[in-house]
């Protein structure tokens, strides 16, 4: 089911002699690009080409061909089938790319994940820092050679502990007797202690004391977080102050990284399944969907009928508690302690009996298989969901809509708050609710459908003025379109298998990449995978909403006060575990 | 009164004055001191992943932990008596983790919510995950499930209450003096990976002994 290549773009090789072919790998498409002439194709194709929407940027480590690849995953903000093309350098340090961040600057976060996670030096990126990991730890950890402390095996099953049965403690085969690795020789009483945030403060304290007025003013760093209230998890941002304007603010990240990429790169395939619940934990329908679209497409399966319409019920179930839950919470950042929150978590409580009904859990649903799902909706729950979407949740919607929209307080806190324009928020690569609020009308689900969304009617909600008002009412209007889209899917699904596959452990996965995308209530979620036929992925990234959102917060918080920081963020609608992986 | 009196006070069956009933309840330190702890166990504002998602349901209006006064969520470690570990543990947050827990004043509590505060949970292998929260704190109670739902946190409270029931103030750990530990945890700190300032010695010794044996083999490859 791979899509096409668009006509225009078939000409590529001829257009850059010398300098750009086509990736002729069996499995993969799109073009390789030699480093040296990056600059002058990604230009070409956002411009000559209206590829404006950097949506992907990932490195693969391919250790056998001593190859280091960065993919670039580019769309239209119109719509339409996406162009992708990678560039590498040979495995040998220093591994140098030029960054595009000039071109997109949404590549600012995943060119510095690229050189946390793979020791890609991005040239020209202007803040090159650690991004997981702190400043000062050994080694890029998702290289194929890197080996952690509880290292077993390079891929699962492992052998030690199957079939054997018996059970060793990990902490009994590492070599410190626990999850920490240092080279031989090391003395931590003679270590100097290097400040792993030094690098951090260096980047921001570009502002120095001035005059005015005679009075000599200072500007004040502030560290918002990891732990903090408002910071919805273990989030933290460093803010510089004058006064109570931001004039700086720097995301800080990883306080939750728990290695989702290189536990995924020893899992099989299946295994991965329930590790994507675990990525944005609101939404576990959601990553299982996005997950199993990429290895479909992978493997070119079929998606069994009723498992589609499922499928469509389940993400956006998740989509109507996901938004009611931020609209709760932003309200809560605004100082309405608590009492919104109650009321969402009351409906959120009744669309999570129906997760629990047919999948056994409430938040970690592991639902999806590769062609369907994985159990059936019985009656009695298919009667709850048709309950909820014509009845209780229009209902309480509305009643949302009629508290909040119009309250005094949210709408002088939020009109006109940290406006994103259009051309900024695809710049910054902002995907899903914040880039519809800037006026760009981009829904994956209308320009790249996916599953059965081109059978259903709904209107792509889209607001123009790109303020925090929008931000908010953006929520409200998806979450009528989700209804919309619901009362359809329940009236015509159909009777049938719930999987065009057979149950089993093992998949078998031919040669090949793939990008699987997803409209996740935070944006676009997406996959990218390389196989080499083998039982597990040999990459397996996850680009979230969250993670390349957070690219505009430094923009939209500057000149606006602290107190609506707090505010900024919460409508970015992050997520540790999907920011963080 | 006179020692000696005081001291029947202790006995079970001391005899309350005809003119004092129902005024005057006899009982030990301990019980009303446990009595006042339990009944108000404030937890920390402060969730690390997936389980403080179900530690914010079991707070809302269908679990309503209210119910057992451990509603007032605090931000501030300095007001609250029971730190719920709810999440992956990863080593960047840790130290952020123990420093709060230094500065929560005594009694307190730990309870490790999910797999993953437990013994590191489907992460466990991760590069950056601390296998369990129990490695630096004390924990009193664990829960496990990955999450538990709001009811197993519910259930894992009312076992910290039954737990706290039956301390005696006489040799509760923050009052004991004798361990090191007792109040305040060695904050670890972040090197080429993390380093926990109790384990520094035995480091030292391995990774010295690493180079040795790498120094062994090297002359004999030559």
């Amino acid at each position: 089911m791979t899509t096409p290549a668009p006509a225009e773009t078939l000409d590529l090789a001829a257009r850059f002699p010398g300098a750009v072919s086509a990736d002729t790998r069996p499995g993969y498409t799109g073009w390789i690009v030699t480093p040296e002439k990056l600059l002058e194709f990604a230009q070409f194709v956002r411009d000559e080409l209206g590829y404006d929407y950097l949506v992907n940027l990932c490195a693969v480590d391919y250790l056998p061909e001593n190859r280091m690849e960065v993919v670039y995953n580019v769309f239209k903000t119109t719509g339409g089938p996406g162009l992708t093309f990678k560039t590498w350098a040979p495995r040998t340090d220093p591994i140098e790319i030029p960054s595009v961040i000039s071109i997109w600057p949404g590549a600012d976060f995943q060119e510095r994940e690229a050189w946390d996670l793979y020791g890609v030096k991005f040239i020209g990126h202007p803040d090159l820092r650690r991004i997981l990991m702190w400043e000062g730890f050994e080694g890029h950890p998702m290289r194929k050679d890197w080996q952690e402390a509880f290292y077993d095996e390079d891929v699962k099953p492992f052998k030690r502990r199957w079939p054997d049965g018996k059970h060793v403690y990990a902490e009994k085969r590492a070599v410190y007797g626990d999850n920490i690795n240092f080279k031989p020789g090391f003395d931590p009483e003679k270590w100097t202690p290097t400040d792993p945030e030094e690098a951090l403060y260096k980047s921001l304290k570009k502002y120095k004391s001035e005059t005015t007025d005679g009075i000599e003013t200072d500007h004040i760093i502030v560290n918002m977080g990891p732990q903090h209230p408002s910071t919805h998890g273990v989030f933290r941002a460093v803010v510089v102050l004058d006064g109570e304007t931001v004039v700086s603010l720097k995301p800080v990240m990883g306080y939750l990284h728990r290695n989702h990429e290189k536990i995924g790169e020893r899992n099989t395939w299946l295994q991965n399944m329930p590790y994507t619940d675990r990525l944005d934990y609101f939404n576990s329908m959601t990553n299982n969907w996005g997950y199993a679209l990429a290895v479909e497409k992978l493997m070119g399966i079929p998606v069994a009928e009723r498992a589609e319409y499922i499928r469509v019920i389940m993400a956006e179930l998740s989509r109507i508690q996901n938004h009611l839950i931020l609209i709760g919470m932003l309200l809560n950042d605004l100082g309405a302690y608590f009492t919104p929150a109650l009321y969402a978590f009351e409906e959120r409580e009744l669309i999570l009996d129906v997760f629990e009904a047919v999948s056994g859990s409430r938040m970690m649903c592991n639902y999806f298989r590769f062609g369907g799902v994985v159990r059936d909706i019985d009656e009695d729950s298919l009667r709850k969901i048709k309950d909820l979407v014509f009845d209780r949740l229009p209902r309480k919607i509305e009643e949302f809509d009629r508290l909040l929209t119009e309250n005094e307080i949210i709408v002088s806190r939020l009109k006109g708050v940290a406006p994103l324009t259009a051309e900024e928020a695809i710049a910054y690569s902002m995907a899903g609710p914040m880039l519809r609020a800037s006026g760009v009308p981009y829904d994956i689900r209308r320009a790249d459908p996916y599953g059965i969304y081109d059978r259903f009617d709904f209107d792509v909600a889209v607001r123009y003025n790109g303020d925090m008002y929008d931000r908010y009412l953006i929520r409200v209007d998806e979450m009528h379109q989700s209804i919309r889209i619901l009362q359809q899917a329940v009236k015509s699904i159909p009777e049938g298998p719930i999987a065009s596959q057979k149950p089993s452990y093992t998949t078998k996965v031919p040669p090949g990449e793939s990008y699987g995308r997803v409209e996740g209530p935070k944006g676009e979620l997406g996959f990218y995978l390389v196989s080499t036929g083998k039982p597990n992925p040999w990459r397996y990234h996850v680009r979230t909403p969250s993670f390349v959102n957070l690219t505009a917060l430094e923009k939209m918080c500057i000149g606006t006060k602290i107190a609506d920081f707090v505010a900024i963020l919460g409508a970015v609608d992050i997520v540790l575990g999907e920011l963080d992986r | 009164m006179k020692d000696e009196d005081l001291r029947d006070l202790n006995l079970p069956n001391y005899e309350i004055p005809p003119e004092l009933t129902g005024q005057l309840a006899i009982t030990t330190l301990d019980r009303i001191y446990n009595f006042g702890r339990r009944s108000s166990l404030w937890p920390m504002m402060f969730g690390l992943a997936c389980c403080a998602i179900e530690m914010i349901c079991a707070q809302a209006g269908r679990y309503d932990m209210a119910r057992f006064g451990m509603e007032v969520m605090r931000p501030s470690p300095r007001q609250s008596d029971v730190m719920i570990v709810a999440g992956t543990v990863t080593k960047k947050m840790v130290p952020a983790i123990i420093r709060l827990y230094n500065q929560m004043p005594e009694p307190k509590y730990v309870v490790a919510m999910g797999a993953c505060a437990s013994g590191g949970g489907p992460f466990k292998e991760g590069y950056n995950v601390v296998a369990g929260i129990d490695k630096f704190l004390p924990v009193d109670v664990y829960i496990p499930g990955c999450p538990p739902t709001p009811q197993a946190l519910i259930h894992g409270m009312i076992l910290l209450q039954q737990k706290i029931d039956r301390q005696s103030i006489k040799h509760v750990r923050w009052y004991d003096g004798k361990k090191e530990d007792a109040v305040a945890v060695p904050v670890p700190y972040l090197g080429p990976d993390l380093i926990d300032p109790r384990r520094i010695p035995e480091i030292k010794a391995k990774a010295a002994e690493l180079a040795a044996q790498e120094q062994q083999i090297a002359p004999q490859q030559a």
